[in-house]
C-alpha cells in the first residue's frame, strides 16, 4: 500500500522518512545562521568585525565585546550590575507571583463550580488576541491613577494580566480527575491545602511552560522602561542594550559591542527552553481551543 | 455563643445552604486576584482606549467630548492612514499571520513524522528564532542588512557580482516591507507552532488506518480528512497565536529602520501609527481611535480562524 511506512510517531527509522530530513535540516539550518551569525560577530576582535568583505565565522574568538560592554556601561555612572538586578528582581517576582496567580485562577475555573465560571474563562479565552502594544497609553493612565509611575509595582503588574498562562494552566488540570480531589476534600482538606499537595505536583510541566512565558515577555520586556518608568536606576538591562544599541550602532566596533549585548539577552532564554523542552510539549498537547 | 448557634439551626435547619455560600466565597476568592490585575491592566485598558476615542485629548487638559471626529479625520484627514498604514499593516498581517500558521503547521507535521530524538532538536531549532527577543532580532537583521559595504549582505550580493553598489536596505522604501515580513516570518514558529506539533502527534493513529480503508489515497487527502479535523482546537490556537505574532511584530519596521515614522511610511504599520500620534503628537484620542481599529482589525482576522477551526456547535 501506497501510505505504508511513513506514519506519526515512528519508533524507528525507515527511509521513506529521509525526504521529511531532507527539506527540515537545510530549512533548520537556514533559520539558524543568523543566531550563528551574531554568536560570531559577538565574538569578533576589533580587526575582524572590520574586516572587508566581512567573514561569516569569528576566528580568534575574544571577549572584548563583552568586557567593552560592562566598561560603557559604569562610563554612563551607573553600572551594568544594576540593571541586572533590576532584571533579575523583576522576572523573580513576576514569575513567582503569576504562577501563583494563575495556579489559583487555573484551578478554580477547572475544579470548582461557581456561578460566572464559564463567563469568566470565555473572557479570559477571548483576550488570548489581546495585543498590549495597541493601549500602552490607557495603560499609562492606569499605572498614573493606581500610583504606581516609576515604581517596581509598574514592571510587575502589567505583566501579571496573561491570558495564555491561565488557559494553559485551567487546561492541564482539566485532565486531573475530580476523584481525587473530592477524595482529598472528604478528608477534610481545604483548596488551598488541595493546590499545594495535589493539584501542584501533578501540574509541574504546565507551571514550568506558564514560568517560560512569563520569563521571555519579562526579559526582554522594552514598553515598561521606556514609557512607564522615568529613574534610570529602575530601569530594566533590556532597555539599558537597547538605548546602547540605538547610540553605537553607526561604528563598526558598535555592532560588536551590540551583537554581545543581544547574547546576554538571548542566552538564558535559551537555556531555560532546552532545560524545560520535555515539559513545554506535554502541556501544549492539551493546549486546544475550543 | 452556644445558644445562638443552636438557634440559628433552628430556623436554618438545611446547613448545606450555608456550605455552598461558603463554597462560592471560596471560589471567587481563588480567582479574585487574577480577575483584579485582568480587569486593570486589559478590560480597562480596552475600554478606555474605546471611551478616548471619542475625545479630544493631549494628555495635559482633560479630555473633551469629540464625537466622531477621529475617526472622520482618519478617514478624510490622515493622508498616510489610508494610503500607506492601512495598506501596509493588511499586507504585513495577511503574509506574517496566515504564513507564519502555514508554515509552522507544515515544519510541525513533517516533524510529526521522524524519530523523536531528532524531531526534539529540529524543533528547537525551528522555535529559537521565536524567543530572540525584540532587541536581538533587531541587532541581528540590521547587521545582516546594513547598508555599508561591510553589511554581510551587501558584501555577499557584492562579492558575487550581484550588485555594483551596496543597497540602503533598511532605508528604501522598496525593500523594507519585505524585509520586515521575512524576519517576521523567520521568528513566527512559537507556541503556536509547538501546540500544533503535541496536536499532531496525539492524533489516535486507529483513525489513520481507518482512513486507508475507507479509501484515502495521499498523504494531502489524509492531512484535510483526519489531521485537521482530528486537532482542530490546536489549529484555532495556532491561528490566533499566529495573528496575534504578527501583530506584536508590528514594531518591527519602526526598530530596522531607525525612524517613526519609516522611511516614507514604507514599513509603518498601525502600531507605529498609534506610537507616532500617542507619544510624539500627544493626539491621545486619535491614537486611541487607531487603536480600535487595530483591536477590530486583530479581531476579524481571528473570527475568520474560528470560522475555519472552530467547534461545530
Amino acid at each position: 500500500m501506497a501510505l505504508q511506512g511513513t506514519k506519526i510517531n515512528p519508533r524507528r527509522f525507515h527511509k521513506s522518512q529521509l525526504k521529511f530530513y531532507l527539506i527540515l535540516i537545510p530549512i533548520a539550518a537556514v533559520m539558524l545562521l543568523p543566531i550563528i551569525y551574531i554568536f560570531s560577530q559577538a565574538l569578533k576582535p576589533l580587526d575582524e568585525l572590520m574586516l572587508f568583505p566581512p567573514r561569516f565565522f569569528v576566528q580568534k574568538p575574544s571577549f572584548r565585546n563583552l568586557q567593552l560592554l560592562v566598561i560603557t556601561a559604569s562610563e554612563t555612572g551607573i553600572p551594568l550590575t544594576v540593571y541586572l538586578f533590576n532584571s533579575i528582581l523583576v522576572s523573580s517576582v513576576t514569575i513567582f507571583t503569576n504562577l501563583s496567580l494563575t495556579m489559583l485562577a487555573g484551578y478554580a475555573l477547572s475544579k470548582k463550580k461557581f456561578k460566572g465560571r464559564n463567563t469568566i474563562f470565555s473572557i479570559n479565552q477571548a483576550a488570548l488576541m489581546f495585543v498590549p502594544i495597541a493601549v500602552t497609553i490607557p495603560t499609562f493612565l492606569v499605572i498614573v491613577n493606581i500610583n504606581i509611575l516609576d515604581t517596581y509595582w509598574a514592571h510587575i503588574l502589567p505583566l501579571l494580566a496573561m491570558p495564555v498562562g491561565v488557559f494553559l494552566i485551567k487546561q492541564f488540570i482539566d485532565q486531573l480527575p475530580d476523584e481525587i480531589i473530592e477524595a482529598a476534600r472528604i478528608d477534610g482538606a481545604n483548596d488551598l491545602h488541595i493546590i499545594r499537595k495535589i493539584v501542584l505536583p501533578l501540574t509541574k510541566p504546565a507551571l514550568a511552560t506558564v514560568a517560560i512565558l512569563t520569563f521571555q515577555s519579562t526579559w526582554s520586556n522594552l514598553i515598561t522602561s521606556a514609557f512607564y518608568i522615568n529613574t534610570d536606576v529602575l530601569k530594566t538591562f533590556a532597555f539599558y542594550m537597547s538605548t546602547l544599541t540605538s547610540t553605537v550602532e553607526a561604528s563598526v566596533a558598535g555592532q560588536g559591542l551590540a551583537a554581545a549585548a543581544g547574547l546576554i539577552m538571548f542566552i538564558p532564554n535559551l537555556l531555560i527552553f532546552v532545560v524545560m523542552q520535555n515539559n513545554v510539549m506535554d502541556t501544549m498537547s492539551h493546549s486546544g481551543l475550543k | 455563643m452556644e445558644r445562638v448557634k443552636t438557634l440559628f439551626k433552628k430556623i436554618f435547619p438545611n446547613a448545606k445552604m450555608s456550605d455552598s455560600n461558603k463554597d462560592r466565597l471560596a471560589s471567587w476568592s481563588l480567582i479574585l486576584p487574577y480577575t483584579l490585575v485582568f480587569l486593570a491592566f486589559i478590560i480597562v485598558p480596552i475600554i478606555m482606549a474605546f471611551v478616548l476615542s471619542f475625545t479630544y485629548y493631549d494628555a495635559i487638559n482633560a479630555p473633551e467630548f469629540a464625537g466622531l471626529q477621529n475617526y472622520i479625520y482618519m478617514i478624510t484627514g490622515d493622508e498616510e492612514f489610508l494610503k500607506y498604514i492601512i495598506p501596509n499593516t493588511l499586507k504585513f498581517a495577511l503574509i506574517v499571520g496566515p504564513g507564519g500558521f502555514a508554515l509552522s503547521f507544515i515544519m510541525a507535521w513533517m516533524l510529526a513524522q521522524i524519530q523523536a530524538t531528532p524531531r526534539k532538536y529540529l524543533s528547537l531549532l525551528l522555535y529559537a528564532p521565536s524567543m530572540v527577543g525584540a532587541i536581538l532580532v533587531t541587532i541581528l537583521w540590521k547587521s545582516l542588512f546594513s547598508g555599508s559595504e561591510s553589511g554581510y549582505i551587501n558584501a555577499f550580493l557584492l562579492n558575487n557580482d550581484f550588485i555594483e553598489a551596496p543597497i540602503q536596505f533598511l532605508q528604501s522604501p522598496e525593500y523594507l516591507l519585505n524585509i520586515m515580513v521575512v524576519v517576521s516570518l523567520w521568528s513566527s514558529m512559537g507556541i503556536g507552532f509547538l501546540a500544533m506539533l503535541a496536536g499532531i502527534l496525539n492524533v489516535n493513529p486507529e483513525l489513520y488506518e481507518a482512513g486507508q480503508i475507507d479509501g484515502i489515497k495521499n498523504r494531502i487527502q489524509e492531512i484535510f480528512y483526519i489531521t485537521i479535523p482530528s486537532m482542530k482546537p490546536q489549529m484555532l490556537f495556532g491561528a490566533v497565536m499566529a495573528i496575534v505574532g504578527a501583530f506584536n511584530m508590528g514594531e518591527i519596521g519602526v526598530l530596522l529602520s531607525g525612524t517613526n515614522p519609516t522611511p516614507q511610511y514604507s514599513g509603518s504599520l498601525i502600531v507605529n501609527h498609534i506610537a507616532d500620534y500617542g507619544f510624539l503628537r500627544y493626539e491621545m484620542g486619535y491614537a486611541s481611535a487607531l487603536s480600535v481599529v487595530l483591536f477590530l482589525i486583530v479581531f476579524a482576522f481571528s473570527r475568520f480562524g474560528h470560522i475555519l477551526f472552530g467547534s461545530d456547535n
